[in-house]
């Protein structure tokens, strides 16, 4: 049988390392870009589009060399602060300052001469400053409201439990934990290919938690079941069985799910790419908070043993 | 026990079976008599909405003011043939916006084109060349002169329809300065013709003839236009009614108002669109033929029921989304969430399932194991759930405000799918073992996927 408790401490240290590379990321990020996350459009204002380029005879095209005479021409227009990123068969996402759909389309002109395209818009995006300000703050009051609901939630679910409290606040350190890992990923991504986050980056995180969430109460409910059964006198014991007696469908659930997320990202639309991706990390991670993280907190906080969580702590005598 | 079952499947069958004939084309229509709703990031088009400048107008008057704006806007959108659009008023706090929304094949440049024009009408005349020229003429305003085109806002705003003599007669009055404007310009244009403007566009009637008046007597504070029928007579009336004041569309920047760019745009092209729902397609169908593969080979016999349910789920999923097409908009985002709660659905099966396998492992007989696994897995099922319901709700919300449109279309899609999937797990799936079990085909353990022997459990 697997140990999940007894290795309690390697699971912490992994996601100490994790969660401190992520606010590592977060931080040089904004030193550096002077932003933690790149914003997309949706969150700062500006617009969006996806240009259609089609060789105007049929020749041979590398668009990896398109997209770079793509960002020089841009820069030369003016658009030097643009982020252009490769939608795949000649599309082009590019993000970039508020122009008017007259603009953009004279842009798309222009880009066609100077690179000897055929250009369509085929995606406009324009959300004004306001707006943006707007989402913003609500994206955030969005996700507090979730975490603070999703709390109440669990303290309600598992009322009749001694100290019903503990249970949420240990799902929701995982749940806090998850978002940390997925926001500094995505720190990353915008560094290193200016991937930005929208309102979609924001629902694709509060799904995840509402599924990692959904892992940690389906053990929990199996921990409540165990103790009330009196199988086993140890705390951490009928923790262990619970976590070895649901991995099956933890396990399972996670793959199915991860099947078609996979077969979305890798064959669905160039617009939810970024998007699946988010689902795609909150799945593999929310799993594993699920099992290594939220039942040892239970665990540590039952026994008391708080040295545990520190990484470098030594182990008691 | 045995008969209770039969009468589920019967009803389950029926209920299938409606469902299908729902959604299969019939009337050549595609998916079902009224089809899903796209939404426009999957069939193309537009999305746009405007601010009203409503700064001159006093408080009281606004709403009025808007509902005019919104017709004024809908008549030009469809001056430009556009056959389903819609407008809208929006009202935050003190702010108006208009939101208006095109489909795809829709010529936008020019609609927006239309929309970003002032509300106000113009009068013009006909020149010798036969053009037609802004009717101007040269009035005192504040002991000032100045040279003003007749328009719409020198219109008092209870213009109205008298059908006394049964025919409709347009009565309308101007104010003091539309006076002075429209007897100068009325005893020059004795005999000739006066047309309305909407921007560059004259108004047309049902005919598709040009509204063009023609100029019978002096007209001072009030007069009447005749000869019009009783729809083109109503539709002028309200836009002249609504073109009284001025209320400018576009944006406010910095405390600064841009006519004509609008708040948030989005614009869609057709040809997107259709490929975003080819991908979405092949990904749905790779994903389903990976998940039934894990299931068949995982779970055996009761993978192949769970996967029959969820081929029930589609089912009744795209239902759903048929029955309730008026409310609900299938948008790229909400195929992700349809996509997602596919995998997802399975979850309750697969709860279920392995606690089946437990209660085998543990020594149970096969029905009393099945009854134990629902039983036992159900308020996990719950429990877990309401965990994404509450992310659902509160994505739903976010969805109603402006910048996260796209969000909506998601939280809906997976709501409903996970409502769903507890359905079809707790009652389908739950009939399909039953009836199975009853009938005692299928009865070695190893097509449930327990190949070790069963031991008892320790009391």
């Amino acid at each position: 049988m697997i140990d999940f408790v007894g290795k309690k401490r390697w699971f912490f240290l992994i996601s100490w390392i994790l969660v401190v590379i992520g606010i590592v990321t977060l931080i040089i990020s904004q030193v550096q870009l002077g932003t933690p996350l790149q914003l997309g459009i949706d969150f700062k204002g500006g617009a969006s589009m996806i240009l259609q380029f089609s060789p105007i005879d049929s020749h041979e095209v590398s668009w990896r060399d398109v997209q770079s005479q793509l960002r020089e021409e841009m820069a030369e227009l003016g658009y030097d602060e643009a982020r252009i990123r490769d939608a795949g068969k000649g599309n082009f996402i590019i993000d970039t300052r508020k122009i008017t759909s007259d603009e953009a389309r004279e842009l798309a002109d222009r880009l066609g001469t100077e690179l000897d395209f055929q250009v369509e818009i085929i995606d406009y995006n324009l959300v004004s400053e306001t707006v943006a300000a707007e989402t913003a703050l609500n994206a955030l009051i969005a996700v507090i409201i979730a975490a603070v609901a999703m709390m109440f939630y669990i303290v309600w679910a598992f009322r009749r439990m001694p100290s019903p409290f503990r249970w949420g606040t240990c799902a929701i350190i995982a749940l806090i934990h998850d978002v940390f890992i997925i926001v500094g990923i995505f720190s990353i991504l915008g560094w290193v290919a200016g991937v930005a986050i929208d309102a979609l980056f924001i629902t694709g995180l509060l799904a995840v938690v509402g599924y990692s969430i959904n892992n940690t109460v389906v053990i929990f409910d199996r921990i409540r079941e165990n103790v009330s059964r009196h199988i086993r006198p140890n705390f951490a014991e009928i923790v262990n069985d619970s976590l070895v007696e649901t991995l099956g469908r933890c396990l399972n659930t996670a793959l199915t799910t991860f099947f078609v997320l996979l077969a979305l990202f890798l064959f669905g639309g160039a617009t939810i790419h970024y998007f699946v991706l988010v689902l795609l990390f909150g799945v593999v991670i929310g799993t594993y908070s699920s099992i290594c993280i939220s039942s040892q907190l239970l665990v540590v906080w039952e026994k008391r043993e708080w040295r545990a969580l520190l990484p470098f702590a030594k182990r008691p005598a | 026990m045995r008969s209770r079952n039969v009468y589920l499947l019967i009803f389950i069958l029926a209920l299938f079976g409606f469902a299908l004939w729902s959604i299969v084309p019939i009337n050549t229509r595609l998916l079902g008599p009224n089809g899903l709703r796209l939404g426009l990031d999957l069939k193309g088009g537009s999305y746009l909405v405007y601010q009203a400048d409503v700064s001159d107008i006093e408080p009281e008057y606004r709403n009025e003011a808007m509902r005019g704006v919104k017709e004024v806007v809908e008549k030009r959108i469809n001056a430009l043939g556009i056959t389903e659009s819609t407008v809208r008023i929006q009202e935050y706090g003190r702010e108006y916006n208009i939101a208006i929304e095109l489909p795809g094949i829709a010529d936008i440049e020019k609609a927006k084109e239309m929309v970003g024009l002032f509300t106000v009408l113009e009068f013009r005349e006909q020149d010798e060349a036969g053009n037609w020229t802004p009717a101007t003429g040269t009035v005192t305003v504040n002991g000032e002169e100045k040279e003003l085109i007749l328009s719409s806002r020198y219109f008092k705003e209870n213009t109205y329809i008298d059908m006394q003599t049964g025919r409709p007669l347009l009565l309308f009055e101007m104010d003091e300065t539309g006076a002075q404007l429209f007897k100068q310009i009325s005893t020059r244009l004795i005999g000739k013709r006066l047309a309305i403007y909407l921007g560059d566009e004259p108004l047309r009637g049902e005919d598709d003839n040009i509204i063009a008046p023609e100029v019978q007597e002096v007209i001072e504070d009030r007069g009447q236009i005749k000869g019009l029928s009783l729809v083109d007579a109503q539709d002028l009336s309200r836009v002249l009614n609504a073109g009284r004041i001025d209320v400018p569309l576009g944006s406010w920047v910095n405390g600064e108002f841009q006519p004509s760019v609008p708040l948030y745009e989005r614009t869609v092209d057709a040809t997107l669109g259709q490929d975003s729902v080819e991908k979405s397609m092949i990904a749905a169908g790779i994903g389903i033929v990976l998940l039934v593969i894990f299931m068949l080979v995982y779970y055996r016999l009761p993978g192949l029921i769970a996967c029959c349910s969820l081929g029930i789920y589609g089912v009744f999923l795209l239902t759903i989304f048929n029955l309730f097409s008026s409310y609900i908009t299938l948008t790229l985002p909400g195929v992700a969430g349809f996509i997602l709660s596919l995998g997802m659905a399975v979850d309750a099966n697969v709860l279920i399932f392995e606690r089946i396998k437990e209660e085998l492992r543990g020594g149970r007989s096969l029905g009393a194991a099945v009854e134990a696994g629902f039983n036992r897995a159900w308020t996990a099922i719950r429990d877990s759930n309401i965990t994404t319901f509450i992310a659902c709700l509160i994505l739903i919300w976010l969805g109603g405000t402006l910048g996260a449109r796209m969000v909506s279309g998601f939280a809906i899609t997976l709501f409903i799918g996970v409502a769903l999937s507890m359905f079809t797990a707790i009652v389908v799936t739950r009939t399909f073992l039953r009836l199975i079990l009853g009938s005692r085909v299928v009865t070695n353990l190893a097509a449930y996927g327990v190949t070790s022997v069963p031991t008892k459990r320790e009391p």
